[in-house]
């Protein structure tokens, strides 16, 4: 064996480190030419609270994403899963209740794709624009179409609003701090657990996979019914936000939350991506709208700079590949 | 250099060097090319070859050096400036847009037009022309390129090369996915391109078809020309120790074998049976798509069939896991699709069946899995810069030694082997003859291994029993003392 070569060393703290440079420089440039409030307690604050709902689906998305498979019903399921949350609590459910019925939902919902896609071999794209439609008719359903007001549901409210006076020193709300630890507990599944590896292994190549004895169609189904576990979580999250369950919310969230999982650094293709990476992903792309916000850029330019973004992050990432 | 020597040479590369950070990849490369010469390009992988074509077709930009092409200096900034100078490449794999038709493929970027529409009387028209041209007039050029075979393929790219005025064409191993009687036409095809006044060079592993084609051939080894030969003036021992800078006496580890119980009992029904003890090395061959894959597929319980598998005391269910389980494992023929995922690192492709082994509750611990896989890395001489690199980055001989590891880190005791050594080099080959021959030797738990091989000579130097597969039947195992390599072509190709 010989040493690694220092290109190929750059290379790597690239690709490891690439999408956090990424968002300090843009956090940064909104910081030195812009409003400073972005810098500032409350700036942090609301820039936590946009991004939990994305952030927490986008670390479910990373799993199905690196098995090379795709959901495009994301943003339908947590509209789901934000009503029949919304639902229970409102009807006087308790946590104990609403938490575990919640999460069923969602996993119930990503075991209907995993079945689609694993047993009827239907192509991930195509299966899921079908659920995109099927979940969120569900939801509207269920919720009478109309918005289900949730503000007094306090024990959900906690986790994304303001922080009071006495918790200040949690610097973010808990939702936050929920959120990074889903990340660090996916983040070791996906790294140190044999399951984890095995998703890997399917997304890379599912031949391979299949030859070396994974239990290919297992692990897709795990990988879409953890998709729904955290878009369930996510639908929670949506109700702490904006203290209702909607069933017409969360609408196109899954672009962002798929733009959240390529800007971290994974690949359509398959068997690349990390959780943190999706995170910051989804930091990137809520410090772009917040910054615009707060320098009084009009919405359809805010539009124009997210959509360049992307397309640069997936540009950079194509010459780092080639680099190293 | 004579000016009036250099003028006939259609093609001339002079102490071409490229290095890739401090890596010398082409260390002083020179060859040259006449008009209606074969010129073969011989040499272990990694010894540089395809990097000289990338600098050749214009992919890499040589570091040092210069290229000729008819006298005049010829530096391509690109694959597309390079044919247009009028050097076409035919790979390996094939670039056919396998939904256009023949006609459009072979006139890709340069189609007929009449002002602003595509001509396509005159594209057609012109198309089997070309094909005519090559002796291949039986192709539609209507049809889709896709669904034509391969061999028909690889004469549309051919076809396509000479449209767009090729005078030099290069041919990188064109027959490794060939069948037999698509690789005499396409030496044919060779052969009256050459008589053509084109020049080609044609870059193989095979000494039999260098010698069928060539008049003159070059060595690489390690980045440089070693030596260049008149084909007919040179022996293939001499080709092979320039090759690979020792002579290779013994390739063939030749322990005694002490074949014990039997280890596997197999049956498909229909195709025939046969049994493996320990301590043995069993050989199929046959023609391919005889069905020798297939059998070893079945055993693995990679395709649903009826086979009875019995390993030991157990009988085998379908599905590869449970094989595994077994310390059965199984070496795809097909590497690069199917036997290694080659986005992942060295250490997720070896360690894949066995994580379970390097933790506990499912979690595993990167170093002991870093530590397990460095000493296959070791072992078997694996040649990387660490353990998770992705293998993909690895030459063809260092990626089979990590395929063959996979079932080391595994403990296999029964090895499927197919095809291991297709397209790796002699050191490479050695090495895995050595370890399959201390895998069925070793004196505690001697291993059992079936290997498949379209490679005659490899069979009858490793195996100790081998059994012909013709038509999907399994023929009689037979002692290898007791054949001859005449003796198994005949069976294997007797109607």
């Amino acid at each position: 064996m010989t040493s690694s070569a220092p290109g190929a060393r750059f290379g790597k703290i690239l690709s490891t480190f690439g999408p956090l440079l990424a968002l300090i420089v843009v956090w940064g440039l909104f910081f030195l030419f812009g409003n400073h409030a972005i810098g500032s307690a409350e700036g942090l604050e609301s820039i936590v609270q946009q991004t939990v709902v994305i952030g927490i689906a986008a670390i479910g998305m990373t799993f199905i994403i690196v098995s090379a498979g795709i959901d495009l019903s994301v943003g339908s399921a947590i509209a789901l899963c934000s009503v029949v949350a919304a639902k229970l609590a409102v009807g006087g459910c308790g946590p104990m209740t609403v938490l575990p019925v919640t999460l069923l939902a969602g996993m119930v919902a990503g075991l209907a794709i995993g079945l689609l896609v694993v047993y009827v071999r239907l192509i991930p794209f195509i299966t899921t624009l079908g659920t995109l439609l099927i979940l969120r008719g569900l939801a509207l359903g269920l919720a009478d179409s109309q918005a289900i007001n949730a503000q007094e549901v306090g024990w959900l409210r906690f986790w994304l609003n303001s922080l009071p006076d006495n918790l200040r020193w949690l610097m973010i709300p808990p939702g936050g701090w929920l959120m990074i630890a889903l990340a660090a507990g996916a983040t070791a599944v996906l790294r140190f657990t044999v399951f984890g590896r095995h998703v890997f292994a399917v997304g890379s190549n599912e031949q391979t996979a299949h030859l070396c004895g994974v239990a290919v169609h297992r692990v897709k189904l795990l990988v879409y019914m953890i998709g729904g576990a955290f878009a369930a979580l996510s639908g929670l999250m949506l109700v702490a936000y904006q203290g209702q369950g909607d069933p017409t919310g969360a609408t196109g969230y899954e672009l962002d939350i798929i733009a959240s999982v390529v800007i971290g650094g994974a690949s359509l293709s398959g068997g690349v991506g990390s959780v943190f990476g999706s995170l910051i992903g989804a930091l990137v792309m809520t410090v772009i709208r917040t910054g615009c916000t707060l320098n009084g850029i009009n919405e359809s330019t805010t539009r124009i700079i997210t959509g360049a973004i992307i397309v640069l992050a997936v540009l950079v990432d194509r010459l780092r590949r080639r680099a190293d | 250099m004579v000016a009036g020597l250099s003028s006939e040479q259609r093609l001339e590369m002079r102490a071409i060097r490229k290095s890739f950070g401090a890596q010398a990849a082409l260390d002083g490369v020179s060859l040259s090319v006449a008009p209606g010469e074969v010129h073969a390009l011989v040499g272990e992988n990694g010894a540089g070859k395809s990097t000289l074509m990338k600098v050749l077709s214009g992919a890499h930009q040589p570091d040092g050096g210069e290229m000729t092409l008819d006298g005049r200096p010829y530096a391509p900034a690109d694959p597309h400036e390079a044919r247009r100078r009028g050097v076409g490449m035919i790979y390996q794999e094939l670039s056919i847009a396998p939904h256009l038709t023949v006609a459009e493929n072979i006139f890709l970027g340069l189609e007929p037009r009449r002002g602003l529409l595509l001509d396509c009387a005159a594209l057609r028209a012109r198309a089997a022309d070309t094909l005519r041209g090559l002796g291949h007039a039986g192709i539609d050029v209507d049809a889709a390129a896709g669904t034509l075979s391969i061999s028909q393929q690889q004469i549309v790219e051919i076809a396509r090369s000479l449209a767009m005025g090729c005078r030099v064409i290069v041919f990188d191993e064109p027959t490794s996915s060939l069948a037999q009687e698509d690789v005499a036409q396409l030496f044919k095809l060779i052969d009256s391109l050459a008589a053509r006044g084109l020049a080609i060079i044609y870059i193989s592993h095979f000494l039999e078809e260098v010698r069928r084609l060539s008049s003159r051939l070059t060595v690489l080894r390690d980045g440089r020309s070693v030596a260049t030969h008149r084909t007919t003036e040179v022996t293939d021992a001499q080709i092979v120790t320039e090759m690979v800078g020792r002579s290779v006496a013994e390739l063939y580890p030749r322990t005694p074998h002490r074949p014990g119980e039997a280890l596997l009992a197999a049956e498909i029904p229909g195709r025939g049976a046969l049994t493996v003890r320990r301590g043995e090395v069993v050989g199929l061959c046959g023609l391919v798509g005889a069905g020798r894959t297939e059998f070893l597929r079945a055993l693995f319980g990679l395709d649903r069939t009826a086979a009875s598998v019995r390993v030991g005391a157990f009988t085998l269910p379908a599905g590869t896991r449970v094989r595994w389980l077994r310390h059965v494992g199984m070496v795809s023929e097909n590497r690069k699709e199917e036997g290694l995922a080659l986005a992942l690192g060295i250490a997720d492709n070896v360690c894949l069946p066995s994580l379970r082994q390097l933790g506990r509750g499912g979690f595993i611990s990167p170093a002991q899995r870093s530590a397990h896989t460095t000493r296959w890395i070791e072992d078997l001489g694996i040649r990387c810069q660490d353990p998770d690199q992705p293998i993909g980055r690895l030459s063809g001989g260092n990626q089979q030694k990590a395929a063959f590891a996979r079932l080391l880190e595994a403990d296999c005791d029964l090895l499927l082997l197919d095809e291991p050594t297709r397209g790796i080099d002699i050191a490479a080959k050695a090495k895995i003859y050595q370890v399959i021959d201390r895998l069925v030797t070793d004196p505690v738990r001697p291993r059992a291994v079936l290997m498949v091989s379209s490679y005659l000579p490899e069979l009858l130097g490793v195996c100790d029993r081998i059994a012909v597969v013709r038509r999907g039947q399994l023929g009689p195992l037979r002692a290898v003392a007791d054949i001859s390599s005449e003796a198994l072509m005949r069976e294997a190709t007797l109607s």
